[in-house]
C-alpha cells in the first residue's frame, strides 16, 4: 500500500470524553478548501454534546458513535456525517450540501432551512422536520411530527411512515411525499397526483438514502395549492 | 430556557445512589439555567400521623433546634432538625395540613418548602453546580427525585420563585416553559382552597395538579386535565409519593428526553444529562410525544 492510500483509508479517532469539542470542530474546519489532513474521522463519546461536526466545508466522512445534542452537522457543506445514535434538536440545520445520516431518531426541526444536500433519518423525526427548507432533500425512514415542512420553499421531503398534524402549512414549492397516514394538512397544502416524473425522483431519493424495501408507488404527493402566496407561473423555473 | 432532570429508581442500587446520580444530572444542565437550582427527593417515608416538613430560612444564624423544641411543645414528641445548608427537615407528630399551618402562622419568616410523608425540597438562587456542592446531594438515598435549573422569564429570581414547586402534600412539579393563563387559574384554585405563596406561573401548575389529585383524579388524569386547562408552553415533570410523570404541551417546543433501563427511568431536557447514568449507553431512549402523559408508579413497577 502506498503512503497516499494509507492516508486515504486511515481513520482519525477523536474521543470527546478527553478532547474538547472546539478542538474537534477546529480540526475539521481546518480541512476546508482542500487542505491536507485526514479524510475519515470517527468521534466517540459524544454524550449528547451540542454542535458536533458543525460547519464542515470539506469532503470528509465523520462517523459519530453515540447520541448527539443540539445542532449536529449544522451548515454542512460537502461532508458526510453519520450519527450512530439519536440526534437532538436542529440536526443539519441550514445544510448546504453533503449528507447527514442518522441511524436512530432526530428531534425537532431536522434539516430546517437547508439549502442543499441530503438528510437521512432512519428512525423518526419529530416536529417541524424540514421547516422552511430551501432546497435540501430529506428522507425519513419512520414518521415525522407535527408542523413538518412548514413554509417549505424548495427541495423534497420523503416520509416512509406517517406525518403529524398540519403537514406543509403555508407551503411554497417544496414537494412532499408521504407513504403512511397524514394526520392533517396545513393551510394551502393539498394532495397532488403522483406522476411518472415524481415516481422517478422518489426512486432516486430512496436509492440515495439506502431505502430498499418500499416502492415509489406506495407514496402520495403533497404540494402547495398556491393560494396563500403570490405564485406567478413565469417564475416556476426558479424552483 | 430551563433545565429539567428526574430519576426514578427501579433497583436498590439506584436508590442507594439516587442523590449522587441526580447531582451529576443537574450539573449537566447548569448552562440551561444558571439563575437558580432545586431538587425534590422522595425518601424515608414517615408513618401515617406524622409529617415531614422541609423549611427554608434566609437567616444564616437560624436556630433550628429551638424551632424543633417549639414544634415538640405544639404537637408532642421530640422532633430533631436535619440541616442541609439553608434548609432543615423536621418530622412532626401531626397531619401535614396542621404542621404546615402551624409553621406559617407561628413563623412567617420561614418558608415551608414541602410537607408530606416522603418529600423533601431543597432550592435556592445561584449556580446549579454550586448548589450541588453546598447541599451535599451525593449522600441522599431515595426512591425518586426531580431537579431543575432555572433561567427566569416570568417572575423574579428568588428562592421562592425557584423550582420545584409544591402546593400539595407530597406533590411537586418542575417546568420548562411559560404559562399565559396562570392569573385567572390561580384565582379559581384559591376559591378551591389551594394556597399560593408567589405570583409564579409554575406554582399555579403545581397547584392545579395537587387540586385535581385532591379531588380524586389519578396522576395521569390530573396531567390530562392540564392539556385542557393550562394555556402556554410546558414540559412538566411531576412527582408524587409513589409516582413520576412527564407531560409536554401539544406544540412541544420545549425539549424532553426519556430513557429507561432495568435499573431506572430518567427524564431530562437533553440527553447529556442522562448520559452520566450507569448503563445509559444501552438504555432505551425516546422523545416523549406531545400531549401524552407518561406515568410511572412504584406499585406498578415493584
Amino acid at each position: 500500500m502506498t503512503a497516499g492510500a494509507a492516508e486515504a483509508t486511515a481513520v482519525e479517532v477523536v474521543d470527546l470524553a478527553t478532547t474538547p469539542l472546539r478542538e474537534l470542530n477546529q480540526r475539521l474546519h481546518d480541512l476546508a478548501g482542500g487542505a491536507e489532513g485526514p479524510r475519515r474521522w470517527r468521534v466517540v463519546n459524544p454524550n449528547g454534546a451540542h454542535a458536533v461536526a458543525c460547519g464542515l466545508d470539506a469532503e470528509v466522512e465523520v462517523e459519530i458513535e453515540g447520541h448527539v445534542g443540539y445542532y449536529c452537522a449544522g451548515m454542512n457543506q460537502h461532508a458526510t456525517v453519520r450519527v450512530h445514535g439519536n440526534a437532538g434538536p436542529g440536526l443539519a440545520e441550514n445544510i448546504m450540501s453533503g449528507r447527514v445520516i442518522v441511524d436512530g431518531s432526530a428531534s425537532q426541526y431536522a434539516g430546517a432551512t437547508g439549502r442543499g444536500g441530503l438528510v437521512v433519518v432512519n428512525g423518526d423525526a419529530s416536529s417541524r422536520c424540514g421547516i422552511s427548507m430551501k432546497g435540501v432533500d430529506i428522507v425519513v425512514r419512520g414518521s415525522v411530527g407535527h408542523m413538518s415542512a412548514f413554509m417549505a420553499q424548495r427541495g423534497r421531503l420523503v416520509v416512509c411512515g406517517d406525518a403529524g398534524d398540519a403537514l406543509g402549512d403555508s407551503l411554497y414549492e417544496a414537494r412532499l411525499y408521504v407513504r403512511g397516514a397524514v394526520a392533517s394538512l396545513g393551510a394551502d397544502c393539498v394532495e397532488k397526483p403522483l406522476r411518472d416524473e415524481h415516481a422517478a425522483e422518489l426512486a432516486d431519493l430512496l436509492a440515495q438514502a439506502g431505502v430498499e424495501d418500499v416502492r415509489p408507488g406506495e407514496f402520495r404527493r403533497y404540494g402547495s395549492a398556491r393560494r396563500l402566496y403570490t405564485f406567478k407561473v413565469d417564475n416556476a423555473a426558479a424552483y | 430556557m430551563c433545565g429539567i432532570v428526574g430519576l426514578f429508581a427501579k433497583s436498590a442500587e439506584i436508590e442507594d445512589s439516587l442523590g449522587a446520580h441526580l447531582a451529576a444530572m443537574l450539573a449537566q444542565m447548569c448552562d440551561r439555567g444558571p439563575d437558580s437550582a432545586g431538587i425534590a427527593v422522595y425518601r424515608d417515608p414517615v408513618p401515617d400521623g406524622q409529617t415531614k416538613l422541609t423549611l427554608f430560612s434566609a437567616d444564616a444564624l437560624q436556630d433550628w433546634d429551638a424551632l424543633a423544641a417549639e414544634l415538640g411543645m405544639a404537637f408532642g414528641g421530640a422532633p430533631e432538625a436535619s440541616v442541609r445548608a439553608g434548609h432543615a427537615v423536621l418530622v412532626v407528630d401531626a397531619e401535614p395540613a396542621d404542621a404546615d399551618a402551624w409553621v406559617r402562622k407561628a413563623h412567617p419568616e420561614l418558608r415551608v418548602m414541602s410537607a408530606g410523608q416522603a418529600i423533601e425540597i431543597y432550592k435556592e438562587t445561584g449556580r446549579p453546580d454550586e448548589f450541588v456542592r453546598r447541599y451535599d446531594l451525593a449522600d441522599l438515598r431515595g426512591t425518586h427525585a426531580l431537579g431543575h435549573t432555572r433561567m427566569a422569564t416570568e417572575s423574579r429570581v428568588t428562592t421562592e420563585g425557584s423550582h420545584p414547586f409544591s402546593t400539595g402534600h407530597d406533590v411537586c412539579l418542575v417546568h420548562n416553559g411559560s404559562l399565559s393563563n396562570h392569573n385567572r387559574l390561580r384565582e379559581r384554585l384559591r376559591r378551591e382552597g389551594i394556597e399560593f405563596q408567589t405570583e409564579n406561573d409554575t406554582e399555579v401548575a403545581a397547584g392545579y395538579v395537587a387540586w385535581r389529585m385532591r379531588e380524586g383524579a389519578s396522576l395521569e388524569e390530573a396531567l390530562a386535565g392540564c392539556l385542557e386547562d393550562l394555556d402556554g408552553f410546558y414540559t412538566f415533570l411531576v412527582g408524587t409519593i409513589d409516582g413520576f410523570a412527564v407531560l409536554r404541551d401539544p406544540i412541544a417546543c420545549k425539549p424532553a428526553v426519556l430513557a429507561e433501563t432495568d435499573g431506572w427511568v430518567a427524564m431530562a431536557s437533553e440527553w447529556r444529562a442522562i448520559a452520566v447514568l450507569p448503563g445509559a449507553a444501552t438504555a432505551r431512549m425516546w422523545e416523549p410525544a406531545p400531549a401524552v402523559p407518561y406515568v410511572w408508579e412504584r406499585a406498578k413497577v415493584a
